[in-house]
């Protein structure tokens, strides 16, 4: 038979994965939405049972801080929305980033990321990370060759984010996996601003990926959490670099956990060790937000989606925008790569610079009646942010320029309302920000 | 605690041990997995019955995991290896089990050497065990195809999961072993399995426990049962709701009427 012959069965579709995976009807009550299992622990039936479930011999939960039904729904969900064999629920997207880091990383190590990140992120690994012996690189996503060049002998991870921040550089996963997977290391991506609706970074070659789950995941605004995803698709013991997971863990009573484990040697060593010790655990509460907005993920993207190209088209001819930054116009350096990488749509965050500058920005903000101004994206409701002078406002214009940022750069995200009245009040606000004395 | 690796026609196989303690004169079990598997499967009731101070060997057939290949193509020669294996590991008896292909060797290692298996327990199993030809034929070329039919097949409900397992996405998880397979290896198995005959004359007279699942596509319900119709001391437990991927599905329920045979 010729190769292309061969037909497996169709996978089950990413609609009815949103809705569907990980959960079943409740066997207890026939609840046919999750039930919130608001519970700290979980009644075992008997001892024996009960050091199974410590042990790892037996499946289900014992303590909230380790696992939850509700927590293992969302869990399961977002793995195989993901494409991965599994997923550990956290208190929030910086949670993620550190259970990942810290299930493999070690006082001495070394990782190298993309310089174009979230600023808590960068916090994490610019300054909180070094006083625990592990330091960064930091180098421009745009090129995987810069990635290469940083790995040293004692580099352990291999970071980016999907969509940078604030330029929204695409990074090229396919070929920075390489780079890593040439050095025998795994590549981590921050996809919070595709969601595996526009874009699946382990089926691109990713081997972990976190979102923060604040954001477009749950949807609305309404929770803080985080999820990690282990693709199971790194060699750690053919790579001979993560002790972690290919020796004995002293803390589980030897447990090797490649050996025992396989594919899923790293997220059962983060479940066992970072949610144990560290115990940045979500909440049942919030596990069932982000479930609800995983159920309508893919119509909320196609819309946010959709509501950005127009918002950006009228921002690219509007007289008072120097420059708009999204990676589906022609003018973004990424134009092409982001077509090949996130076919679906390049996300609904993106940055413009105003003409004006620093005063200009802030009018243009103040002016705005349906944009929030706030510290977050990912809402159903339209966000703006003017980071000169709210976030970044002790830094002068030289500072601003070396970290990517105008002083007239604004950043928006962009909900799910009519656009037509996104532009609407986006016109108002820029006619008042041009009338600011410069 | 590593497992074991010991050299068998001077190739070297890997023996997992559940992290149990080396014992050399306590009872000992042996788990052999299916197609394109490895021993980690087994993790779960590896870990109980280490716990429980059995010896664990949970095996990785030739070309599979961390032992050396080829890959045999023979459910007979899977079973002689087997033989060898326990002699290695100076193993004179054991309780052996084995899921889908390897029911078929754990079957087969019971039959020519009845006086070194004191129980068998067959999960999803059939003998014979036809394979389907566009299985086989993708699994020959070396296509996904093949990965995602068996991956597919071999779990109930469609593909919507609803694990035991907090977190775990149980179609992924089965999909990457198959994907860390050598080519040729899952063919091989693949052949082992429909070409397996059902020796007429075989004698099994230890306790046989055959674990079947209600929604089994890649081996139903009726062959587990006409296998153990076959065994005058088979003991059957049908799983309601559960596929061939009985050790994702149903993990604690699988354990449950292991412990009945494997301890007893």
């Amino acid at each position: 038979m010729a190769d292309d012959e061969h037909r497996g069965p169709r996978p089950t579709g990413f609609d009815t994965l949103a809705l569907h995976a990980g959960q079943k009807p409740d066997t207890a009550t026939g609840a046919r939405a999750t039930p919130i299992y608001q519970s700290a622990s979980f009644v075992f039936p008997d001892s024996d049972f009960a050091v199974g479930l410590f042990n790892i011999e037996r499946a289900g939960h014992v303590y909230s801080r380790l696992s939850n039904p509700t927590n293992a729904v969302l869990e399961e969900r977002i793995s195989a929305l993901e494409h991965g064999v599994a997923a550990i629920a956290v208190a929030s997207g910086q949670a993620a980033m550190h259970l990942a880091v810290s299930t493999i990383c070690s006082a001495g190590d070394h990782v190298v990321a993309s310089r174009s990140l979230y600023g808590g992120t960068h916090n994490l690994l610019q300054y909180t990370l070094p006083r625990f012996g592990i330091e960064t690189t930091f180098v421009d996503p745009r090129s995987p060759g810069a990635f290469g060049a940083a790995i040293r002998d004692n580099t352990r991870l291999v970071f980016g984010e999907i969509l940078g921040n604030p330029g929204l550089e695409v990074l090229d996963v396919p070929a920075v996996a390489k780079v890593a997977h040439d050095a025998d290391l795994p590549l981590l991506v921050d996809a919070t601003f595709a969601t595996p609706y526009l874009c699946k970074p382990i089926d691109l070659g990713a081997d972990l990926v976190f979102h923060s789950a604040t954001k477009f995941l749950s949807g609305h605004g309404i929770v803080i959490g985080g999820v990690v995803i282990d693709g199971g698709t790194f060699d750690w013991e053919a790579s001979g670099k993560f002790p972690t997971l290919t020796e004995p863990y002293e803390g589980f009573h030897d447990l090797v956990f490649a050996e025992e484990f396989g594919p899923q040697a790293f997220i059962v060593r983060a479940r066992r060790e970072g949610l144990r010790d560290f115990g940045a655990c979500m909440s049942p509460t919030t596990a069932f937000h982000v479930l609800q907005g995983l159920e309508t993920l893919p119509i909320r993207m196609e819309k946010h989606v959709a509501n950005t190209r127009e918002v950006a088209a009228f921002l690219d001819q509007h007289e008072s925008v120097t420059s708009v930054s999204y990676p589906e116009l022609p003018s973004h350096p990424d134009h092409d790569l982001s077509a090949r990488l996130l076919p679906r749509g390049a996300g609904a965050v993106f940055s413009f610079d105003i003409k004006g500058g620093r005063d200009a920005g802030r009018t243009f903000i103040e002016n705005l009646s349906i944009f929030s101004h706030l510290a977050n994206v990912g809402d159903a409701k339209s966000l703006v942010i003017h980071p000169a002078s709210t976030t970044h406002h002790r830094m002068d214009a030289e500072a601003l320029a070396a970290a990517g940022i105008g002083e007239g750069l604004v950043r928006l995200s962009i909900g799910l309302e009519d656009p037509r009245d996104l532009i609407g009040d986006l016109s108002r606000a820029l006619r008042r920000a041009a009338r600011t004395p410069g | 605690m590593s497992g074991t690796r010991i050299q068998v026609d001077g190739r070297t196989v890997y023996v997992g041990n559940g992290s149990g303690l080396p014992r050399p004169d306590a009872e000992s079990v042996v788990f052999v997995h299916g197609a394109g598997m490895d021993h980690t499967v087994w993790a779960l009731p590896s870990r109980y019955f280490a716990r429980q101070g059995l010896r664990v060997a949970a095996v990785d057939l030739p070309g599979h995991g961390r032992s050396e290949g080829p890959p045999f193509d023979r459910v007979g020669d899977m079973a002689a290896w087997l033989g060898q294996v326990l002699d290695g590991l100076a193993i004179p008896t054991a309780a052996v089990v084995g899921h889908s292909m390897g029911s078929l060797v754990a079957y087969r290692f019971a039959s020519t050497m009845p006086d070194r298996c004191r129980a068998l327990a067959l999960l999803g199993t059939s003998a014979p065990m036809p394979v389907t030809h566009p299985l086989l034929s993708a699994a020959k070329d070396n296509h996904h195809a093949a990965i995602d039919m068996a991956n597919t097949w071999s779990h109930s409900t469609g593909t919507l999961g609803a694990n035991a397992n907090p977190g775990v996405w149980m179609l992924a998880v089965g999909e990457r072993l198959l994907e860390r397979s050598a080519p040729g290896v899952f063919h091989a198995d693949l052949t082992a399995c429909n070409t397996f005959v059902v020796d007429g004359d075989a004698v099994i007279g230890c306790p046989v426990l055959v674990i079947a699942g209600n929604d089994d596509m890649m081996t139903p319900a009726r062959a587990g049962l006409g296998v153990a119709q076959s065994l005058p001391e088979a003991r059957v437990v049908r799983l309601e709701g559960c596929g061939h991927a009985m050790l994702n599905e149903r993990p604690n329920e699988v354990l449950d009427a292991l412990i009945s045979v494997v301890a007893a």
